[in-house]
């Protein structure tokens, strides 16, 4: 087989030069992973071969925060401390790029290696934290498979005719999400248009009270509710003005854990608000 | 003749600054609404937008403003005349930690939620027995030291159990409200808490205005006081249980606002000829202009930043405060 021989000795050197530009690549698929931030756990979990998974951050298995919280039992649960961590021995650590940045640089004084993944602000975010997932993890075939999950549940969504309809979330502590976040690509995708980002905010803002009340948003979403504790943050949701613009405008109730981080299940989060733009439509103003 | 031309003076001046306070800051907000369109929508009878915003938001915010202000610098006056000490004051003593303890302790248990007056009675029963410990501390002839020492341990102590309180619980959000309650803000209250707030308040402003005559008899001394037909039991009773009820619903819906209580009545004093019975009132207006004149800045210095109440109040609060030590210090010397 000359061919492939030539073949050979033709890429050989390509390949050393790519193992060079990219370590991660052509180093053995790691086998003791430590994830200590929820997105990255969550990730993780998705596309980690068996076994390879060690522990993740114990967020993971708050099923307030975390989609995947029933799996994340299966791993040991770690708070993201450097001395927990470097005890657990793992041959590579996944963090945020947020948190947790003086035990990051600790763990890599210790000769860990850590890989940070940023938060996801967008689809094309998930894809490509998913396809970097999988590089790092070297399980690119999963990767694929998964962002191919994703592209499928957001095609299957009607985005439905919900021309000029508009959405406004509403966090505890009256925050909303302007554009450059994932919620603002999740409403897009639901074919909605996001009042924040007609008010001409970027990433999480304040949102008066008044402000809402006055942009009068055809879908009212609401995110946070979730906690049993009481909290003042959720006294918002109470507030006699909130509750009346809830009744003038199509409610949903987003539960935070589709679009704290991104991944397949954010496409859930599309079809809610899908589904409740549809419903508003339907129902007599 | 002259001093109480004066104080009827000063009476009218402060009766018209705080209405102009209060309408002003129904006018103030971000969704910046013409005063016309306001104000017929502050009597509209239609739920349209304006007018939730303005009968919903702006009012309770507003009437609490007055509200909380007349209790700060009414408790204030009243402190500082019976413990005859001019640091008194309700958040320096620790009423007004103490009663942020309770509150905390009434909403994050969930207790409020199934009984709702459980918030103001809480704070009055921790801001009582706060008043009691100092009181107990600095004794009937308390230096000033002694009860500033006193307030201080008890505030602190108080804050440490409130941070304590919020950290503990499972609700993640709950750890940043310490900042609410260390420094009180007015921002999106509701109708529902001018309506827990007001009895208790009524009923403690109704016992601290009695206290006017036995406070003027009291500058003479306890014993001519006493002598004079003043009932101290009786004093002390109005004093504590007027305090601990108007501030503990003031800071139980507001959270602790500090230093009004401290400045206002101290700039009053001398248009009042020196008589307690005249600051009492005096005070409480200007307590009601402080606070809602602070909350309309916030409002208009850093509308997309909800501001707390106790920054702006501090800053004008502390070093005025220092002012008084450092006088105080001379005095001594």
């Amino acid at each position: 087989m000359p061919e492939t021989r030539k073949g050979r000795a033709l890429f050989a050197p390509l390949a050393a030069v790519l193992a060079l530009a990219y370590p991660a690549a052509a180093a053995p698929a790691p086998q003791r992973v430590v994830s200590m931030n929820l997105c990255t756990d969550e990730m993780a979990m998705l596309i980690a071969a068996p076994g390879q998974l060690h522990s993740v951050s114990f967020l993971a298995a708050d099923p307030i925060s975390s989609v995947l919280a029933p799996e994340a039992s299966r791993y040991k649960a770690n708070h993201g401390q450097a001395e927990e961590i470097f005890l657990m021995q793992p041959d590579l650590v996944l963090a945020g790029t947020y948190t947790t940045g003086a035990t990051v640089d600790l763990l890599r004084r210790l000769g860990i290696r850590v890989e940070q993944f940023a938060p996801e602000n967008s689809f094309d975010d998930i894809r490509a934290g998913l396809r970097r997932m999988g590089e790092v993890l070297g399980q690119r075939q999963r990767a694929e498979d998964l962002v191919a999950d994703l592209d499928r549940r957001l095609a299957a969504v009607k985005a439905g005719d919900h021309d000029g309809m508009t959405a406004a979330i509403y966090y505890a502590n009256s925050y909303t999400s302007g554009s450059g976040t994932l919620i603002d690509d999740v409403m897009a995708k639901a074919g909605l248009t996001n009042i924040a980002t007609k008010f001409g905010y970027a990433g999480m803002e304040r949102l008066p009270l008044e402000l809402l009340v006055l942009s009068d948003p055809d879908l009212l979403v609401t995110a946070d509710r979730g906690y049993s504790a009481p909290a003042l943050a959720q006294q918002g949701f109470d507030h006699p003005a909130f509750r009346a613009q809830a009744a003038l405008s199509g409610a949903v109730d987003l539960a935070s854990r589709y679009t704290i981080c991104g991944a397949p299940f954010t496409a859930e989060a599309v079809r809610l608000l899908s589904q409740g733009a549809d419903a508003r439509k339907a129902a007599p103003k | 003749m002259n001093d109480a031309r004066r104080y009827q003076m000063a009476l009218a001046a402060l009766t018209l600054a705080t209405l102009i306070l209060f309408c002003l800051s129904l006018l103030v907000g971000p969704a910046g609404i013409g005063f016309i369109d306001s104000v017929s929508a502050l009597f509209s009878e239609r739920r349209d937008a304006i007018a939730l915003i303005m009968q919903e938001i702006r009012l309770p915010r507003a009437l609490l403003g007055l509200m909380v202000g007349a209790t700060l610098g009414l408790s204030g006056a009243v402190l500082q005349g019976y413990l005859r000490n001019p640091l008194a004051e309700p958040a320096l003593i620790g009423v007004s930690a103490s009663a942020s303890l309770g509150a905390v302790l009434a909403i994050y248990t969930g207790l409020s939620a199934v009984f709702p007056p459980a918030l103001p009675l809480a704070a009055l029963a921790a801001s009582v027995v706060a008043v009691l410990i100092v009181q107990a501390m600095a004794g009937r002839r308390g230096s000033v030291l002694t009860l500033i020492l006193a307030g201080v341990a008890v505030s602190s102590f108080a804050g440490a159990m409130t941070s304590l309180a919020l950290n503990l619980s499972s609700n993640p959000f709950a750890a940043l409200e310490i900042m609410f309650w260390m420094l009180g803000s007015l921002t999106d209250r509701s109708m529902t808490h001018v309506w827990l707030a007001l009895p208790f308040m009524l009923a403690g402003w109704a016992a601290l205005l009695t206290l006017g005559r036995a406070l003027d008899a009291l500058t003479l001394g306890g014993d001519t006081a006493a002598s004079l037909g003043v009932d101290m039991r009786r004093v002390q009773f109005l004093a504590v249980f007027g305090t601990a009820a108007s501030v503990g619903a003031a800071t139980a819906v507001t959270g602790a606002i500090g230093f009004v209580g401290l400045v206002v009545p101290h700039l009053l004093r001398p248009l009042t000829g020196g008589q307690p019975s005249r600051l009492l009132p005096t005070s409480a207006l200007g307590g009601a202009s402080v606070v809602l004149a602070a909350d309309i800045l916030v409002r208009i210095v850093a509308p997309e930043r909800d501001l707390k109440l106790g920054v702006l109040t501090a800053i004008v609060g502390a070093p005025f405060f220092l002012w008084l030590v450092w006088r105080e210090r001379r005095k001594v010397a």
